[in-house]
This record gives structure tokens, C-alpha cells and sequence, in this order.
């Protein structure tokens, strides 16, 4: 879905370049404009804002600010951001450095080197606003969840630090001058005025001088907010009509009442802001209609209004919640609803209505919404002592909450969000009016509990069986004891030793290969082989283990690393689907999946990582048209995919074998094969995972190194077959208490092992079982082929029970014994349809079959 | 006595007393399972024998002693799996997903597409580690039917787990196969521990008559005490008496497996009743008789004048022509023959009439070779009916010239 809105939306450059660069012949910009073809809005983002940009999860945008907009020569639209980062965004390991827990909301100004600041234009979804806080402020109640971010410390890829104070002013300062920057072009001019005013009696005033007024903005600065509150109007006062350019310290109330509003009283209010859109107004056919924006600075009216809204527009409000991804038409002006006269007549009297309830304590329960008589019950306490104070309607119930938060909060830094929640609170509760629930439970007396809620709306939304699947806790823990118990957890494959012997050399080669990318910057392939049991995933893990562990020490830019393994796919197709999830957690279906990825890695994506992506059991990602091996070994010969892939199969020829042209050279060259362990290996493999345990004795290691580096040299084998020789020695020490591992019990394992089974299992079989395989035989040498059908295998099984002088079967006898044979794969059968006729055939060598009945 | 009978029935169906003669495989699985249960130690094991030697009898003992173990009861989840049930490993996945009762199982149904529930399973059982969670025990029962599952994802994951740093596991395999490993792919095969625990029923004759006697005797707390006395003797004596020992000398040669003891001592056991309380060596015998008989040729032993003719004639045209096919125009031909040289005691039938019963016997015998015996048609199927009773044929003469 996200691809679909991006394609409509067209980014053309705001005003005429500022300064250009003869010679990087780079033309500069201060804003860009974003036009969405659907909704016929334009917005406007200019140097110093806040933007949004497309990441690789589309649920997650980043957060960055713009500090440069540019064309290049080859007419490329590009910007220069400072990076924020999400939280989840910061490596698990290093989130426990915060010690505090982290909204969703909040962001670090993002010092970590090696992301790339150069973005295309493309990528910008569109603004936000980032606010800076102190470190220890609680979070202002949300009051715009995407539109809104905090950011309180910084985050250099190490540590966090709290904001330089630098730093803090110049964010500030953004948001101010984006505050009064314009934002949306309508195409009738509106006329600003400022209006200052003091508090109380004056907003009256000044709100009935903008219902006289068309096109009218208003500020209106009221003087208990002064300066601390100024950053939550202005945040809102962003999005408003254009031509403030008043960055002071103020706060600011903007009112952009429409054009013919004879409804001006109320628009006048503080609270609410409407936004005359008269883009959206010239495109409609009735003029009568208007676009009312409800910004939803402050409590009541907006929210009065929003519920009067069509359910469509409270639909809309919750899909925005959902994702992000329904960008620009969302974006402010997304907020501008159709309202029509009926509808502001409705807003009017809920909102005298509601002024009556705040002036009766919050009471009554008459037309205003749930939510709100929630949230002024709980306030209601406060109200009523101050109500006295209380002349105007709206500003009165403004100054309400303001002095009931100071009421609450002594620190003038404390109210100032204080004062930001409050509007918060009222204007979520009305955007979330159609899920009561999450609303009822805002409490202005709990702003840590604002944030938290984020979320709750949005789980039973997504019922998805997304369960985390743990299996039971075990009862009791286990208990090492022995030497040889302690040998044998050593032994046991999953254990993972410190280093890997006898591979230092691939490790070194697989490693500088990665490491030589990553520093680049670039992608590459590499194919590894080797039998099983070589160390091939080991050394790859091993490799990969050591590279996190450089880049947390910053010797190298971090990367990301996935893994998937042909074998734990039930498709080649869904190695996709477990690529993107890896990356990006989303959930999509196998196709969705490969063009999503396909786009992720060939668009320049912005503070990107490189991924290291290890694909184990390549050959089992074959498929007939090989696609999937072609898309896997084709993104990282894309300029911008950063993609290394370290590829891992069994068989050294595969890309010759298997592999079209066209996947094979882009495997490309860098191949390695693993050769199987020499005996020397494998012991020194068993003697490192010992370490210096007496639990082994010398000859009995050598005994098995060599045994397996004859057979395999497979370390899996080698170890197992010591792990099962402790088994033995511990059950033998049992008799005769001798904790060491002797060369009879390796024998012994051995033995057990690889000992062919079919002589023994001819040995245990019944008479004429025995007798059967005799006859089958003699057959084969009198026919001279080695295949026999049952009927003639009969004549001779008669024949030998009568030279035996004993009692001969019947049909249905020797049908059995056959089929019994056959079970047990001495014999190969036909299905048994056939009868008599059926063929048998020897499954073991003939040689086989008389030694075991020589006696 | 029917409740006697009873007892001793339910008696063969479930394995009594201890296994005998595998002590040492006994106390490997034992060994086995209690390290993956105590100490969370992960392994892999395959239990090898033909059938009806005891692989499961023997896993099910192993397992009984195992939950007697309070500490271990509380710890094992046991997943059951049949290759015979669990055809593909779709199939398989959500059949562990239920056993486990994992949380997207909803009632007894477990939703999600294949993969899903593969990505899920693998990364509930990654989640643990050695020490914390539960082990769980896998018993793949006819284990050779998973192989020949695509690609063999299942026993890959979980041969792969049981030898990775994830939640404790143990695969056993139950199968009769003795080419088992050879059928697993390379890297499933690395990864399976090799553990192969075999059992041969490698017993001789002597061995054999212990275990009848100890099949059949009574147990010492019977009710009626005399009575077992009494039976148990008799159990005695008969194991002894030299008929019943060649008898079940001729048993165990054809067949060390067990069932078979078994399902002949079900067959001496259902005639005793209450006049007959005792089982006896002709018991025994009867019960053997039946046991080993030919069923094809009891067929033969009900058939009408007609049809023995019709068999004896077809019989010597597969002598002529060598098991080459002929039809019905043949047999009815050599019939005719037949009929001329012995037509003192047989009257002439019509063609109709033997043709009907020709379809008749095509019917009863040939009923398995589903091949319909028409005038024209081939009777290939006859050709091979005989070629198998060569013994009989000499019997059925011998039959045909008394009646």
C-alpha cells in the first residue's frame, strides 16, 4: 500500500534556488513541495523541519531534519538530514543503557556515524514535528501520535547523552521558525493578524473580531502560557495557514477561521482551530461547504465536533493511527475534514453545552462524548475551585487546565508540558472516539500512562495470533557432576567453544572478505564448501560473532546480520518471506516479499546498514527457473543494496552444476571450500574442547581422530563417538571405577557405530528365514542373474528342506518369511500383488549372506 | 474362566514382565532418555529391529520407569508421531504443535499456513535453552516413512536442534529398516548422533520354551489359588511334552517373532472353557494346524466337481505351453479331452455351464487378481494361479479320482 499512495504524490522544488554550486553544479533549495495527485493537497517542507522518511519497514519511518535540499546535475532531487533514531532503532543491547523505559514517541538525535545523511527527495513522507525536551521531563500526553516526536538525549551509536544544550536550543529554534514557517499554500490569500491580548476578557474579544474577519488568522497570546507553553502552540500553529513569521517566544493561538464562518464565536475560541481550506474549498463545486481543521489543539470543541463527524472521518483518523504509511494525504492536511453548516451548528452547541458541564463540575452527562465527561471528571475537583475565575468559555477552561496543572506540577518546566498534555489528552480522546475504551482511560493525573496507551487501540486491532512461543519452564535445573559428565557436555556438538581450532585459516579469509565490504560500504557474494561436518556454519557464525563484536567497539560500521537456511524453509520461495521478516518484522506473502526487497535493496535506501545475510543449504533455494538464487546473488551487485551474502552448501560444484549461467557469475569468484579434518584436526579439535580435562586418554583420542578422518572427517562424527565412549566408561566405572576413557571403550563406540548390521541381523534371523536366503542363492547361481521370483526361490527352498530332513512350508509361510525379509531390507521386494511372481533381489552382497550363514 | 481367558488375552496384548535377552539395549535408552530429561542434554537415537521385536515394547518399559520419576513426570513432553499417520511433514508440524501445546493451537486445531507453522515451531524450540526449559522427547514410530518426506525438513530440524544450544530434545526412531541410515540425506545424516540401538531376537530354542511357559502361566496373585496351581503346572507339563516341543520347534523356525507365539497361544486359549479347563497338547496342535494353514489351498479343498476339472485341465495346459496364456477355448478344450477319457462318472456339460463356472471360480480364487476370465480374454491369471500349486495339483488328483 505504501508503494501505491508514494506513486501519486510528485516532489517539486518550493521558490527559486537560494544558491547554486558551479562547480559540484548543485542548485539549492529551501523547500520542497510535495503535491499528492489524490488528494489535490500540496504541502510545503522547508529547511530546519522535520520529516518523516520511507525505511525499509514501512510501518516505522524515520525521523530526520532536513538541513539541506538540493539538485544535482543529473537533476536528482536530494536532501541532507540529521538522523533521529526510534528506539528500536538502538541495538537490544545497548537499550539498557537508557535505564528508563521509552515511548514510542520518543527519538534520539542521532550521532551515529556511518549512516548516510544524503537521502533522495523521494524518500520524505512528509513532516512532524520534533520536540526537544530536558532530560526527565515526562512525555507531554500525545497529542498527534505520528505527527509528534520528543527527543531528549542523543545517541552516538555508543552511549546516550542528554542534548547539548547547543543542540537543544537549535531544535528549539526549528520548531519555532517551522512553527511560523507557512506550511500549506492555499491559493487565496489569508491575511494574518496578531493579535495580543491579555488572557481572559480579551479572548472574547478577540473572537468575535474574527468571526468580523475573513480569512483571518489569530494569535492570541495569553499571558499565563508565556513563553513555556509557546512550543505546544506552535507546534499546532504549524500546521495552520501561512504568514506567520513570528518566531518569538509568545505563544501563539492561531485561529484560522474560513472565510464566510458565521460561526467565527466559536472558531474564535483557543481551543479550537479551523482551518478555512480553501485549496480543497475551490476545488469542491458548493462554496458553501468548507473544510474545517481540527488541529485539536485544545479539549473540547474539536473533539465535540470529531464525534459529531461523519463516521468516515473517525475512520479515517483511526487508519491514520494505524499506519504511517498513508502518508502525505495524512499528512496536515489529512486533519481537514469535511464539515458542513449542520455540522458546525452541532459543534457550536456542544460546545455551549459542554461549557455548562465544565461549569457545573463535570457532571452532567447531556451530549458531550464519553471521553471528555471522563477526563472532566477526573478534573472536575480542580475546576470547580477555580471556576470563579472563569469568564469566557473556551479560554477559561484553557487557563483551567493550565492553572490546574500548576497547581499540580511547582517546576515552570513541568507545566509547560502540563499544559501540553492537557489539549493532548482531549484532542486524542476525540481522534480515538470510535475505541471509548482507550480514551476512558487517559487521566490527566497519569501522564505516564498517556503514552503507554499508544499502543492499546492498536492491539485488539491486530488479533493475530502473534503469540510468543516459549515451551514450559523445565522443573528442576540439571546437575553437572562428574568429570565425564562434564566431559561429555563439552563434547556434545552444541557446545560452542571459545575458538575454532584447525580453521583459522578459512576463518581469517571469510572474515577479511566481510570485513573489507563492510568498510566499503558495498555488497558481495561468497560461496562456501564443504562436507558435512566441516565447520562451514561454525567458522560462519564464528566470523560474524567476531565482526559484532568489532563494531560495538566501533572498529567497524555495525551492520545487520540474518540468516536463513534452505532447509528450514518449506519453499524456496519463502526464503523472502523470512528475509524481509528478519529485517524488517514485517509478515507478507512470498511475491509481496520479493518486491519489497527487491525495492529495499536497489533504491539508495537512507541510513541503511549493511546486511550480512547468511544462507546456509543453498542448494535446496533451486528452483526450476532459479529465481531465487538469481534475486539473492543479483542484489548485491546493486550499487546501493549493501548486502554481503555468505552462501553455504555441501557440494563444491554446485553454481557449475546446478546453476544457470546467469546466477552462477554473479556468485561470482570468491569461492571457499572446506576440506574435511584431517585426523590431526579432529584431535586437536577434541584435546581444545577437553581443555585440560582428564577424561580422555591420548591413544584413545588419536584412535578416534583417525578412525573418523578415515571414514569422514566429519567433527560431528568424532565427537559423538567420544561423547557415546564416556557413556560406556561411565557404565564400565561403575563395576571397576576407572573415570578415564581407555581405548577399549572407543572401540567399543566405534564399533557400535559403524558396524554394519545386516550380518548380525542374518545371524538372529529364524530357520527358515536362514533357509530362505540360502535358496535365494543357490537360484542366483543356477540362473546366473540376480533376480529371483518367489516361485523359483520356493523349488529351491523345498529342495534344501528336504536335504535338512525337515518339514516343508507352505506357500503362505514363505510368502511370509519374504515379506519379513523384505522388511527388514535384507531383500528387495516387489509389491506384493504379484504372488508368486514377484521378484526378489538381494539388498547386501552375496558374499555378505554366505559368511553369515557359513556355520 | 471367560475372565481367566480374558486376563490372559489382555495378557498378550500387552507385553508381560520384563524384556528379556536386551538388558543392555534396556539401560542404553534408559541411560539415554534420563540424561536428556536430568541433565537437559540434547541426542538422537534410532531403535533397529524387525518387527515384532520388541521396539516399542521396549520404549514403552524405558518410559513407564522413566515416569516413575516424579522430578522427570513433571519435566518430559512426549510427542508422538507414526509415519503412518504423519504422511507428509505439514502434517507432522501440527501434529508436534499440538502435542506440545504450543499457543497457536486453538481447541485441537492449529491454524497457519505450512511455513508458518514450520517458522514457529523452529523458533519456539530455539527459544529455549539447555538449562530452562522443558526437554522434549520425539517418537517417530515407523521413523523410514519420514524419510522419504521432501527434502526431509523435519528430520533436518530436528536432528539440527538435537545437536544445537536450543531447547533440549531427543529423536528416537522406531524402524525395522536395516538400511535406515543409508535412506537419510547427507547433512541429515552428520547430524544424527549415530546412535543405533539394535534388537535381533537373538534367542535360541531354549529361551523360546521359557517364554512360552512364561506366557502362559498364571500370576501369582490369581484368585484362585489352586486352580493356578493347577495351570501352571499343566503349563509345565506342556512344555515338556515332546509333540508340544516339536510343535513350537516348528514355530520358531519358521519365525522368531514373537507375535506369532502369541497368536497361537490366543487360538490353544479360546477353547478352553469351563468343561475343559486345562489347556491340552492337542490344543496345541489344533491351534498349530490352523495356524499354518495354506489358504489358498483350503480354497482349493471347497471347490465343486466342475471346478477342480476346470483347474486340473487349465493346470495341464500350463504344463504344455510352459505358463504361456491361454483362454477359456483352451480350457474348454482340454476339458473335452478330459471328459472323453473319464466320462464313466462325469456327465458332459454344456459350454454355458462351464463357462459359468469358470466365472464362478475366476470369482472365489482369482477374486485378488481382479482380472474377469471372458471367453476371449486371456487367463493369465490362471496361468499363474498354477504355476504356484505344483505341490497341490498331485493332491487334487488324488481328490478328483475319490469322488
Amino acid at each position: 500500500m505504501n508503494t501505491r499512495h508514494q506513486s501519486k504524490h510528485i516532489y517539486s522544488w518550493y521558490g527559486k534556488p537560494m544558491s547554486s554550486d558551479r562547480k559540484l553544479r548543485t542548485l539549492q533549495y529551501k523547500g520542497i513541495l510535495i503535491k499528492s495527485e489524490r488528494s489535490q493537497t500540496e504541502t510545503c517542507i522547508q529547511l530546519g523541519e522535520f520529516v518523516l522518511v520511507e525505511g525499509e519497514n514501512a510501518d516505522q519511518p524515520f525521523v530526520a531534519q532536513l538541513l539541506d535540499l538540493y539538485e544535482d546535475g543529473a537533476q536528482q532531487k536530494h536532501a541532507v538530514v540529521q538522523w533521529f533514531s526510534h528506539i528500536t532503532e538502538v541495538p537490544q543491547n545497548k537499550r539498557k543503557l537508557l535505564k528508563r523505559e521509552v515511548s514510542p514517541q520518543e527519538v534520539f538525535f542521532d550521532q551515529v556515524p556511518g549512516y548516510d545523511t544524503d537521502i533522495a527527495v523521494e524518500t520524505i513522507i512528509k513532516s512532524v514535528m520534533v520536540i526537544p525536551l530536558r532530560l526527565g521531563e515526562a512525555l507531554p500526553i500525545i497529542l498527534n501520535k505520528e505527527q509528534t516526536f520528543y527527543v531528549k538525549q542523543s545517541w552516538d551509536g555508543k552511549c546516550f547523552k542528554p542534548l547539548s544544550p547547543d543542540t537543544f536550543s537549535k531544535l528549539k529554534e526549528a520548531n519555532k521558525k517551522s512553527g511560523g514557517s507557512p506550511n500549506s499554500l492555499t491559493k487565496s490569500p489569508l491575511h494574518p493578524l496578531d493579535i495580543i491580548c491579555s488572557p481572559k476578557n480579551e479572548t472574547e474579544r478577540v473572537v468575535r473580531s474574527v468571526t468580523k474577519k475573513k480569512n483571518v488568522e489569530m494569535e492570541i497570546e495569553s499571558k499565563h502560557s508565556a513563553s513555556k507553553s509557546s512550543l505546544s502552540k506552535e507546534r499546532h500553529s504549524r500546521r495552520v495557514a501561512n504568514g506567520m513569521k513570528t518566531p518569538t517566544a509568545r505563544k501563539k493561538l492561531q485561529l484560522n477561521s474560513p472565510t464566510k464562518s458565521p460561526r467565527g464565536k466559536l472558531s474564535g475560541s483557543d481551543v479550537l482551530e479551523l482551518l478555512g481550506d480553501d485549496c480543497d474549498a475551490m476545488s469542491e463545486p458548493s462554496a458553501t461547504k468548507r473544510k474545517v481543521k481540527f488541529t485539536g489543539i485544545l479539549g473540547s470543541p474539536p473533539k465535540m465536533s470529531c464525534s459529531n463527524d461523519e463516521p468516515k472521518s473517525t475512520f479515517d483518523s483511526a487508519e491514520h493511527e494505524q499506519r504511517l504509511s498513508d502518508t502525505i494525504r495524512l499528512s496536515p492536511y489529512s486533519k481537514v475534514r469535511d464539515s458542513s453548516e449542520e455540522e458546525n451548528l452541532h459543534t457550536k452547541e456542544d460546545t455551549i453545552c459542554l461549557t455548562g458541564h465544565q461549569k457545573l463540575g463535570g457532571q452532567s452527562p447531556l451530549v458531550t462524548p464519553r471521553s471528555h465527561r471522563r477526563c472532566a471528571q477526573k478534573t472536575s475537583a480542580r475546576i470547580a475551585e477555580q471556576i470563579s475565575l472563569l469568564n469566557t468559555l473556551e479560554s477559561d477552561k484553557e487557563e483551567d487546565f493550565l492553572s490546574s496543572s500548576g497547581s499540580s506540577y511547582s517546576s515552570s518546566e513541568e507545566e509547560e508540558n502540563e499544559v501540553l498534555r492537557t489539549p493532548k489528552r482531549n484532542s486524542k480522546s476525540s481522534r480515538i472516539f470510535s475505541t471509548p475504551k482507550s480514551s476512558r482511560k487517559s487521566s490527566v493525573h497519569t501522564p505516564a500512562k498517556t503514552p503507554k496507551k499508544t499502543p492499546l487501540p492498536a492491539t485488539p486491532k491486530t488479533p493475530r495470533n502473534a503469540t510468543p512461543e516459549i515451551p514450559k519452564r523445565s522443573h528442576a535445573a540439571r546437575k553437572p557432576a562428574s568429570i565425564l559428565e562434564e566431559a561429555r557436555l563439552r563434547l556434545h556438538v552444541s557446545a560452542i567453544p571459545e575458538s575454532l581450532p584447525c580453521r583459522e585459516e578459512e576463518f581469517q579469509d571469510i572474515y577479511n572478505f566481510v570485513e573489507s565490504k563492510l568498510i566499503d560500504g558495498t555488497g558481495g557474494c561468497m560461496y562456501i564448501s564443504g562436507v558435512p561436518g566441516t565447520g562451514k556454519t561454525a567458522t560462519v557464525h564464528e566470523v560474524i560473532r567476531c565482526l559484532q563484536q568489532a563494531a560495538e567497539n566501533d572498529e567497524l560500521p555495525s551492520f545487520q546480520f540474518i540468516e536463513i537456511n534452505g532447509m528450514k524453509l518449506t519453499d524456496p520461495h519463502q526464503a523472502y518471506v523470512q528475509i524481509l521478516e528478519l529485517l524488517t518484522g514485517q509478515k507478507v506473502t512470498a511475491t509481496h516479499a520479493a518486491a519489497l526487497l527487491a525495492k529495499l535493496f536497489s533504491t539508495p535506501g537512507p541510513k541503511r546498514k549493511t546486511t550480512v545475510l547468511i544462507v546456509d543449504e543453498l542448494d535446496l533455494l533451486w528452483t526450476r527457473k532459479q529465481n531465487v538464487m538469481y534475486n539473492l546473488f543479483d542484489w548485491p551487485t546493486q550499487k546501493h543494496s549493501k548486502l554481503i551474502i555468505l552462501a553455504i552448501a555441501n557440494t563444491m560444484d554446485l553454481p557449475e552444476r546446478i546453476m544457470m549461467n546467469r546466477v552462477a557469475s554473479r556468485l561470482g569468484l570468491t569461492r571457499m571450500s572446506f576440506q574435511p579434518y584431517t585426523y590431526k584436526q579432529l584431535q586437536q579439535i577434541i584435546s581444545s574442547r577437553l581443555s585440560n580435562m582428564k577424561a580422555f586418554e591420548e591413544d584413545a583420542i588419536q584412535l578416534v581422530s583417525r578412525k573418523v578422518a578415515a571414514l569422514s572427517g566429519d567433527a560431528r562424527r568424532c565427537l559423538d563417538i567420544c561423547r557415546r565412549a564416556t557413556e560406556i566408561c561411565e557404565f564400565a566405572s561403575q563395576k571397576n571405577t576407572s573415570g578415564i576413557v581407555r581405548m577399549a571403550h572407543i572401540t567399543e563406540a566405534i564399533d557400535e557405530m559403524f558396524s554394519s548390521p545386516y550380518i548380525n541381523a542374518i545371524r538372529s534371523a529364524s530357520l527358515h528365514e536362514q533357509i530362505f536366503l540360502k535358496a535365494i542363492l543357490a537360484e542366483f547361481r543356477r540362473a546366473g542373474v540376480e533376480e529371483a521370483t518367489v516361485q523359483q526361490v520356493y523349488h529351491q527352498h523345498v529342495a534344501l528342506c528336504r536335504i535338512e530332513g525337515m518339514q516343508s512350508p507352505t506357500v503362505s509361510e514363505i510368502m511370509a518369511v519374504c515379506s519379513r525379509l523384505g522388511a527388514c531390507r535384507l531383500l528387495l521386494v516387489e509389491s506384493s500383488n504379484k504372488y508368486l511372481h514377484m521378484r526378489v533381489r538381494l539388498n547386501i552382497s552375496q558374499d555378505d549372506v554366505t559368511y553369515a550363514l557359513k556355520d | 474362566m471367560v475372565q481367566r481367558i480374558l486376563r490372559e488375552r489382555f495378557c498378550h496384548h500387552h507385553a508381560t514382565g520384563k524384556p528379556f535377552g536386551i538388558e543392555h539395549q534396556y539401560r542404553h535408552l534408559l541411560e539415554l532418555l534420563k540424561r536428556t530429561t536430568v541433565h537437559g542434554e540434547s541426542n538422537s537415537a534410532l531403535i533397529i529391529g524387525p518387527r515384532g521385536s520388541g521396539k516399542t515394547m521396549l520404549l514403552n518399559h524405558v518410559l513407564k520407569e522413566l515416569m516413575e520419576i516424579k522430578q522427570i513426570r513433571e519435566n518430559l513432553l512426549e510427542v508422538h508421531l507414526n509415519g503412518l499417520l504423519q504422511t507428509n511433514d505439514k502434517v507432522a508440524l501440527k501434529e508436534i504443535t499440538r502435542q506440545l501445546h504450543l499457543e497457536n493451537v486453538v481447541g485441537d486445531k492449529v491454524f497457519g499456513s505450512f511455513a508458518e507453522n514450520l517458522a514457529f515451531l523452529l523458533e519456539a524450540l530455539r527459544k529455549g535453552d539447555r538449562t530452562s526449559s522443558c526437554p522434549v522427547l520425539f517418537i517417530l514410530d515407523e521413523f523410514d516413512l519420514f524419510v522419504h518426506h521432501k527434502n526431509q525438513t523435519l528430520l533436518y530440524n530436528l536432528f539440527d536442534i538435537s545437536q544445537s544450544a536450543q531447547t533440549p530434545v531427543t529423536v528416537i526412531g522406531l524402524t525395522c529398516r536395516q538400511d535406515i541410515l543409508e535412506l537419510l540425506e547427507k547433512r541429515v545424516k552428520s547430524r544424527f548422533s549415530h546412535r543405533q540401538i539394535y534388537l535381533m531376537n537373538s534367542f535360541d530354542f531354549k529361551q523360546y520354551i521359557k517364554i512360552f511357559k512364561e506366557q502362559l502361566s498364571l500370576p501369582a496373585e490369581f484368585l484362585d489359588e489352586s486352580f493356578a496351581q493347577k495351570w501352571n503346572n499343566n503349563v509345565q507339563h506342556l512344555s515338556e511334552d515332546k509333540t508340544v516341543q516339536d510343535m513350537l520347534q516348528n514355530l520358531f523356525h519358521y519365525s522368531k517373532d514373537l507375535r506369532s507365539l502369541h497368536l497361537l497361544l490366543m487360538l490353544a486359549l479360546s477353547n478352553v472353557t469351563v468343561h475343559h479347563p486345562l489347556i491340552t497338547a492337542s490344543d496345541l496342535h489344533e491351534a498349530s494346524k490352523q495356524y499354518r494353514m495354506d489358504s489358498k489351498a483350503n480354497i482349493v479343498h471347497g471347490l465343486s466337481v466342475l471346478e477342480i476339472c476346470l483347474i486340473i485341465a487349465m493346470k495341464h495346459l500350463n504344463d504344455v505351453y510352459e505358463g504361456e496364456p491361454f483362454n477359456f477355448q483352451m480350457v474348454y478344450n482340454e476339458f473335452q479331452k478330459f471328459m472323453q477319457r473319464k466320462a464313466h462318472c462325469m456327465y458332459n456339460f454344456e459350454k454355458p455351464v462351464v463357462m459359468k463356472c469358470c466365472a464362478a471360480l475366476c470369482w472365489i480364487v482369482a477374486v485378488h487378481r481382479h482380472k474377469q476370465l471372458t471367453c476371449q480374454t486371456t487367463c493369465l491369471a490362471w496361468s499363474r494361479k498354477f504355476r504356484k500349486r505344483t505341490g497341490l495339483v498331485r493332491h487334487l488328483n488324488t481328490y478328483y479320482n475319490w469322488s
